[in-house]
């Protein structure tokens, strides 16, 4: 969708916070909100939407200001709201009901390590799907607007670069116009490179460049 | 946006308080300058949502392990992880192995995701791994323009900045305007390349070995080496076209 998420090339959004330290977390708040979207992540409504449309169908002036781990909390509460796990009066009490049901914790410290090491590749090995462009090809990014979640962002849109990697066949992540996945489409992706001229014109630097990796149907021939 | 009430306070201390009950807390009177917020926000219907986000936190987390739903020590498990275990310092000892031997240099930059695992970093956000080197004709850049992707494994959790408007809208524009922000001004001659992490595929920068360092240790080089370095936001003290 062309919502708030997708940022690439505007202006305005104020200087960039270049003093931060490398701790993971700059409040206890952070740490704990992070660990309970993990530990909590296997609870909620059966049929699941994307999670990043989740977060890109927000109101745009609340999505630009919260915090990061705010959004997860804010939908991880709307999440099991929505499953019935939990409800506004706990919220305002900060104690479950004594009345409603006792689950098993999904997730273990055990299980914690085990997802770290775990690999949750898109890349799918199983299918032979045909390439449709060459490295070195010209190719242009389609001038699509998905209502959904996709992956093509919207300053690569109409411009013609050229396929620098053929990375392989991957499950196509593009959604719905509700964030539910799509059929299954697996899919060639490529990086493709465009100059900062085709992008931006002409006061870009003559030199450089910006790449992304396209899905197949994000592309065509120029 | 973070007040004293953000600021860390013991693991213990903040389990104690969630155990010992939240309700006083989530209360608005206390909560100050976000209490305007969420007058507003009541206004619009979203009153489930209490004011200051720690204290939210604090309240979700008594509730769904009152629920069962819940095992804080898995949260301590996650947050463990991401302060002792997963984090910048594997990016710093993947690079100061390429800067040291020559060999894995080489499988680094055509095989990034097994060169890294070489060194028993690999796992969930570290499936698809590239790395891009710096020269003194190249300068790299990563970014998520649609969202937060990074490369855990090497270097745990993005900053803030790097999941924030200014850099995201930015760094795919005017990226040279990004760095001489960050310190760095890069001269004409100088190609930068910026890496919008659009898929599947996570970017490791190696930066450029610093002039001076010959005499060090691996060990020694790998200190030398920032997180910043690591997305392409700072060359390395010493390095060519350093600010």
């Amino acid at each position: 969708m062309n919502g708030i998420h997708d940022m690439g090339g505007m202006h305005g959004m104020g200087p960039i916070d270049v003093h931060e330290d490398e701790r993971p977390f700059h409040a206890e708040w952070e740490g704990r909100a992070w660990g309970l979207i993990r530990a909590a992540g296997p609870f909620g409504p059966e049929r699941r939407r994307n999670f990043r449309y989740e977060h890109e169908i927000l109101p745009p002036a609340q999505y630009l200001q919260m915090q990061y781990y705010e959004r997860f909390i804010r939908l991880l509460i709307e999440r099991l709201m929505a499953a019935k796990l939990l409800t506004e009066a706990e919220l305002q009490s900060g104690h479950a009901d004594p009345a409603s049901p006792r689950y098993t914790p999904r997730v273990t410290p055990a299980s914690i390590a085990e997802q770290f090491g775990r690999r949750r590749s898109l890349r799918r090995e199983d299918v032979k799907v045909r390439a449709g462009f060459k490295t070195g090809q010209r190719v242009r990014a389609r001038n699509i607007h998905p209502v959904g979640h996709t992956r093509l962002p919207r300053y690569m849109r109409g411009h013609v670069g050229t396929v620098l990697t053929d990375h392989g066949v991957f499950g196509f992540q593009d959604t719905d116009a509700d964030g539910y996945a799509l059929p299954d489409k697996p899919q060639h992706v490529y990086t493709v490179e465009f100059t900062a001229r085709e992008l931006w014109g002409n006061t870009a630097h003559p030199r450089d460049t910006v790449h992304a990796e396209l899905w197949e149907d994000y592309l065509e021939r120029p | 946006m973070a007040d004293a009430e953000d600021r860390p306070v013991g693991r213990r201390k903040f389990l104690s308080d969630a155990a010992a009950g939240t309700a006083g807390l989530v209360a608005a009177p206390r909560l100050g300058a976000n209490a305007q917020a969420n007058a507003v926000a009541q206004d619009q219907g979203h009153q489930a949502v209490p004011s200051d986000v720690a204290l939210r936190v604090k309240a979700l987390e008594s509730i769904l392990v009152e629920k069962g739903m819940v095992d804080p020590a898995a949260i301590d498990a996650v947050i463990d992880t991401y302060e002792s275990k997963v984090g910048p310092r594997n990016g710093a000892r993947v690079v100061a192995k390429a800067w040291t031997d020559p060999a894995f240099r080489k499988r680094l930059l055509t095989d990034a995701t097994a060169a890294i695992a070489e060194l028993g970093y690999a796992g969930a956000q570290g499936e698809h791994m590239v790395v891009v080197e710096n020269t003194p004709t190249v300068h790299n850049l990563v970014v998520c323009t649609l969202c937060s992707c990074y490369p855990w494994p090497v270097l745990g959790l993005p900053p803030t900045w790097y999941k924030s408007a200014p850099y995201r809208s930015r760094v795919v524009i005017d990226p040279r305007g990004v760095l001489k922000e960050f310190g760095v001004a890069l001269s004409d001659d100088v190609q930068v390349r910026v890496w919008d992490s659009t898929a599947e595929i996570r970017y490791l920068v190696l930066p450029e070995r610093p002039a001076g360092a010959e005499g060090l240790t691996e060990e020694q080089l790998a200190a030398l080496v920032t997180r910043n370095a690591m997305v392409g936001v700072a060359r390395l003290s010493g390095a060519r076209g350093a600010a």
